[in-house]
């Protein structure tokens, strides 16, 4: 189902009008009322009258995460704060937490994308969402709570936790869709069978999965516990929540809503931009909110676009599941990897989550080699030495046909790759650069 | 009929099989039989016990990847020949043999090896067959 198909659906001319006329409108808003963006731009020499294409998006400044904490906490606001009506933050683990606001239209916005998203999924009026993302300054609760009224469905605003009454209701109240961390869905499905409950008797039909990485194996394991269809859905507290971008039915990639962001591919490193289908790190640039406009922000997240229209009918340009994030990501030999590239070999072999270290190291002729350490769990141990190399020798293979360049796999025991707070360090990088 | 063998994987760094023997040690557990098989890196040590179960339940415990085979144990006549017999019976009938290591000697006449075999029923049947038994799973962890 298009729940808007006037935009959704837009001729791509019609569309990129639309975008250029509000990109021009946002360029100069945030340079009259934003001093931060005012001292970038002059600090480029850019005036707002400048960017006449929407390739002229190319000369405008980035915009990065340290940027939204120096101006902590109202500093990048572009509106008084008395037409400011919600503040939400990140969880600023690092540092300050990021704080963004909302006028009333931009909650207005946010809830039309989350309607697109749900929609999108098959969700209609009348269903019962039981929406399990946490309530709080998390966009997740509220940011799907409006956009579920919006499309005029009962919303069930359980937020996070009591995982047992989360069952109980699921299962009372015949809800037709879920929304929570694709973790959770897997842990409300292993409570559900622990109480010998038959998930796939009950009304629930679809699952909206984000604010946090997952994988194929994830979804068809979600898919295939809960009865449902479960649908990527992506965003960030920066650009706006989520509903940014989401899966229809056809789960071929995430729709952005083009008409309020528009996405780049950059090379992480020169920051250039990258034709679609490309790999690199996707930048958003805002052009419908009013209270907290970003201009090319680095979301840091590793993805490609592609521009073709979806057979679900949508024109809007569709990023692929992202597959990491900037941060992590090594050179060796000069080849860009990411350990979500050497992770998805592992997963396909393994079929579960896979426990790795990559040890980068530079030989004395000045050639960096990378080793994957891979934790032999029970499911691939095997008491027979020809199936041990077998697997190593596969797991070579896969990741060097992936990468293009030599690796060599090392198999250690499991709980030999050090763990802090239940997350492994995934890289011990040995080059003195 | 078939005995249970314990499979676990070791990386090559020293004390490893010394923690290893030490939970067995202190879980009671007596070592029956074992084998190493090992490359550069890693091994994997191969281990018939007195009590499998609880042997398994402890080394998982201790964090290492344990993971249980059954084996054929046979007693085999202790002269020169006496392995071949056995081992060209399996070998005409196409029965791959993956491993093979032997028992410290405790039988009074014979000897005991431990085979790893792909086709475990047909290769007991058909040693049976031939005068050749394999030795119940009960005696073995009871010797």
């Amino acid at each position: 189902m298009i729940y808007n198909a006037s935009a959704e659906c837009m001729d791509r001319k019609a569309l990129e009008r639309l975008q250029m006329e509000r990109l021009q409108q946002t360029v100069k808003r945030v340079y009259e009322n934003v001093p931060f963006y005012k001292t970038r731009f002059d600090a480029k020499g850019i005036r707002p009258r400048d960017i006449r294409t929407l390739e002229d998006l190319e000369l405008l400044p980035f915009t990065v995460k340290d940027d939204l904490r120096q101006t902590y906490p109202f500093g990048m606001f572009a509106v008084p704060m008395r037409q400011i009506i919600r503040i939400h933050a990140s969880s600023g683990t690092t540092g300050h937490p990021t704080v963004v606001g909302y006028t009333s239209e931009d909650i207005n916005t946010w809830a039309e994308a989350i309607a697109r998203t749900l929609s999108a999924g098959g969700t209609t009026a009348g269903d019962i969402v039981h929406n399990a993302y946490g309530y709080g300054l998390f966009t997740g609760g509220l940011g799907i709570h409006y956009g579920a009224e919006r499309l005029g469905a009962t919303v069930v605003p359980i937020s996070g936790g009591q995982t047992k009454r989360q069952v109980q209701l699921l299962q009372d109240f015949g809800s037709n869709v879920i929304c929570c961390t694709p973790s959770y869905a897997l842990y409300i499905s292993e409570m559900a069978a622990e109480a010998e409950l038959d998930l796939e008797k009950l009304p629930l039909k679809a699952g909206f999965f984000g604010a946090e990485p997952w994988t194929e194996i994830m979804r068809k394991k979600i898919e295939d516990s809960l009865g449902i269809d479960a649908l990527d859905i992506y965003g960030l507290s920066e650009v706006m929540g989520p509903g940014v971008s989401y899966n229809c039915l056809l789960k071929c990639g995430l729709h952005i809503n083009e008409d309020f962001f528009i996405p780049e591919i950059i090379d992480p490193i020169t920051e250039k931009p990258l034709p679609p289908g490309e790999r690199g790190e996707l930048v958003f640039t805002t052009i419908t909110k009013e209270a907290f406009p970003v201009i090319r922000y680095r979301t840091r997240d590793i993805t490609s676009l592609s521009y073709e229209k979806c057979s679900c009918g949508r024109t809007f340009a569709r990023m692929q599941r992202v597959s990491g994030r900037t941060d992590d990501m090594l050179i060796i030999r000069g080849v860009n990897i990411f350990p979500s590239q050497i992770e998805s070999v592992l997963l396909e072999i393994e079929e579960a989550e896979p426990h790795y270290q990559l040890i980068v190291d530079r030989q004395e002729k000045s050639l960096d080699t990378l080793e994957v350490w891979v934790e032999v769990s029970a499911d691939i141990f095997s008491d027979e030495m020809r199936k041990l190399e077998a697997l190593q020798k596969k797991v070579r293979h896969e990741i060097e046909a992936l990468l293009g360049i030599s690796v060599s796999v090392k198999l250690v025991e499991p709980k030999a790759i050090a763990r802090s707070e239940g997350k492994a360090k995934r890289i011990i990088d040995r080059r003195e650069i | 009929m078939a005995v249970t063998q314990i499979s676990v994987f070791l990386e090559n760094k020293s004390g490893r099989l010394a923690e290893l023997t030490e939970v067995l040690a202190e879980a009671s557990i007596n070592i029956r039989a074992l084998s190493v098989a090992e490359t550069v890196d890693y091994g994997v040590l191969r281990l018939i016990v007195d009590n499998p179960v609880l042997a398994c339940e402890h080394l998982r415990q201790a964090g290492f990847t344990v993971t249980e085979t059954q084996v054929l144990a046979l007693e085999i006549p202790d002269r020169p020949g006496g392995l071949a017999g056995a081992i060209r019976l399996l070998s005409n009938a196409g029965i791959n043999v993956e491993y093979i290591y032997a028992f410290v000697g405790k039988a009074k006449d014979n000897a005991l090896v431990v085979l790893r075999l792909e086709e475990i029923e047909r290769a007991a049947k058909l040693l049976k067959e031939h005068g050749i038994e394999a030795v119940p799973a009960e005696n073995i962890y009871r010797m």
